[in-house]
């Protein structure tokens, strides 16, 4: 599904500055870089680049490393380790070897902490795998009206993925976890270049961490997990925005007190009241905001590209993937006349309720010129998308309705 | 000052790709003091691609957020500097 345009880029030994190119063609280099309402400057600055072990990505950020993964990836089921995003705050990120790894469980709400190695997690306990939407929760900032400061995302920070592991509770259990357990805490090896800079330090609410489905994950899509995604031990929480999801896991600290730090409060904060959000993270409320949890009801359509062409009598294929906070996606609608009339997209096999769920729509439009196309998904929640953007001051949770116009002619 | 920074530069993280060394800021009073200042923590695309929408307090809250929060070892008459810059070269 590679573009000649695309190939040419990242032929041309390596990877051309986006500046030479785009004075070339810019509809078609904006169209590959990233949707035409992202920031002028965000387009401008991105390029397709290729990190060690990855495909050519969209580069947003060199350093720390943020790259977003192409909409057309989004076509299977699973999204291919070396095209899975990648998403960083802090820019030392050391490699970590698999032999000298140690996780550290400890805190002052479990009685018996303990070290364990590589070797004795992929042994000595219980292995579980579970398909789950890991998904940045600034995905789609990029699209946010006004704009916000941060790492400019498209559509593309998010991946769908088989997760394996152990589960988080089982460790949890091994180290006598109390019954005043508030929260469990999670730190990696990356971190800032500053001793200043805020270490990338993040906890979730104890129920949350007991839940089955909360893994510490050895194993991603059948492989070791990659370095950029977090080799060689990660979190995974499915439902929730991966800002949780810690990667180049070192330790696990349960505590009986909320745990403070910059990247708890004031980072990822959603404003109170505003999303029809069901998880709560209580202990790390405050009177006006509430740490991001699980993802609001979203789709995506990743066949088509706005302005695309058709003969008129052509059939059309509408397909894409759908996915919530973990309830599972009910229902997909597509719109072929912008928005007036709604029709029942097919969904694919069903992978798991924190996996998403792909669908398609085939309509032959009845007559020619321009039609607006929008897909409107709902979970069993009975949660469904907006068609006005929730302004909050980060950007999370835009669940908008795409809209995608096609030219029959 | 300079000294500290360009010490800090050598011993900043090692890019994950050498195409950063390519990138370059809009030419304008106080570029080679935003470089510097703003490569020892991450690379320089973070400013083109938030922009061009902040304001002159856009960029001085981000520039406040990068000396308070991050520690960026940025002096007082310097972030001014900085913030000029960025609200010419790259403001709304």
């Amino acid at each position: 599904m590679q573009t000649r345009r695309d190939f040419l880029k990242v032929s041309a030994g390596g990877l051309l500055l986006a500046g030479g190119i785009r004075g070339a063609d810019s509809a078609v280099a904006a169209d590959s870089l990233g949707p035409a309402a992202l920031p002028s400057g965000a387009l401008q600055s991105a390029q397709l680049a290729a990190l060690p072990g990855k495909l050519p990505l969209i580069k947003k950020s060199f350093r720390p490393p943020n790259f977003e993964t192409p909409v057309r990836f989004f076509n299977e089921a699973f999204t291919p380790n070396n095209a899975f995003f990648v998403r960083y705050h802090l820019a030392d990120i050391p490699q970590v070897s698999q032999q000298r790894w140690k996780l550290a469980v400890s805190g002052d709400a479990l009685d018996k902490p303990f070290e364990i190695t590589y070797e004795e997690l992929s042994r000595d306990f219980e292995q579980v795998e579970v398909a789950a939407v890991c998904m940045c929760s600034g995905n789609r900032r990029g699209l946010s009206q006004p704009h916000v400061p941060g790492v400019q995302w498209g559509h593309g920070a998010i991946g769908n993925a088989r997760w394996r592991g152990v589960r988080l509770r089982d460790l949890l259990a091994k180290a006598g976890v109390k019954k005043d357990a508030l929260e469990i805490v999670f730190d990696g090896t990356d971190r800032g270049v500053l001793d200043k800079t805020p270490d990338f330090v993040k906890s979730i609410p104890a129920w949350k961490a007991m839940d089955e489905n909360t893994l510490v994950a050895l194993e991603m899509n059948g492989e070791k997990l990659p370095h950029w995604n977090g080799f060689p031990v990660r979190i995974v929480v499915p439902g929730w925005t991966a800002t949780y999801w810690m990667k180049h896991l070192t330790s696990i600290t349960a505590t009986a007190q909320p745990y403070q730090g910059f990247w708890m409060n004031p980072a990822y904060r959603i404003p109170k009241g505003k999303f029809p959000l069901v998880d709560r993270f209580v202990s790390q409320e405050t009177e006006v905001n509430t740490p991001i949890t699980e993802m609001v009801v979203n789709s995506l359509v990743t066949n088509l590209e706005d302005g695309q062409k058709f003969a008129f009598g052509q059939e059309i294929t509408v397909a894409g993937v759908a996915w919530d906070g973990g309830f599972g996606i009910a229902t997909v609608e597509v719109s072929e006349d912008g928005g007036r009339t709604w029709r029942a997209a097919q969904l694919a096999t069903d992978l798991g309720r924190f996996s998403w769920r792909q669908w398609s729509h085939r309509f032959v439009p009845g007559r020619a010129g321009s039609h607006m196309l929008m897909a409107r998904a709902a979970n069993r929640a009975g949660a469904t998308q907006t068609f006005e953007l929730i302004f909050n001051p980060a950007g999370y949770h835009n669940n908008v309705v795409q809209r995608i116009n096609i030219e029959i002619t | 000052m300079r000294t500290i920074l360009a010490l800090m530069m050598v011993l900043a993280a090692a890019p994950a790709l050498a195409q950063e060394s390519q990138l370059r800021l809009r030419d304008g009073p106080g570029r080679q003091l935003v470089e510097a200042s703003c490569v020892m923590c991450h690379s320089l695309d973070y400013i083109p691609m938030n922009s061009p929408f902040l304001d002159r307090k856009g960029w001085e809250a981000s520039v406040n957020k990068m000396i308070k929060v991050m520690g960026a070892p940025i002096a007082e008459a310097d972030a001014q500097k900085i913030v000029d810059y960025l609200a010419g070269q790259y403001g709304k």
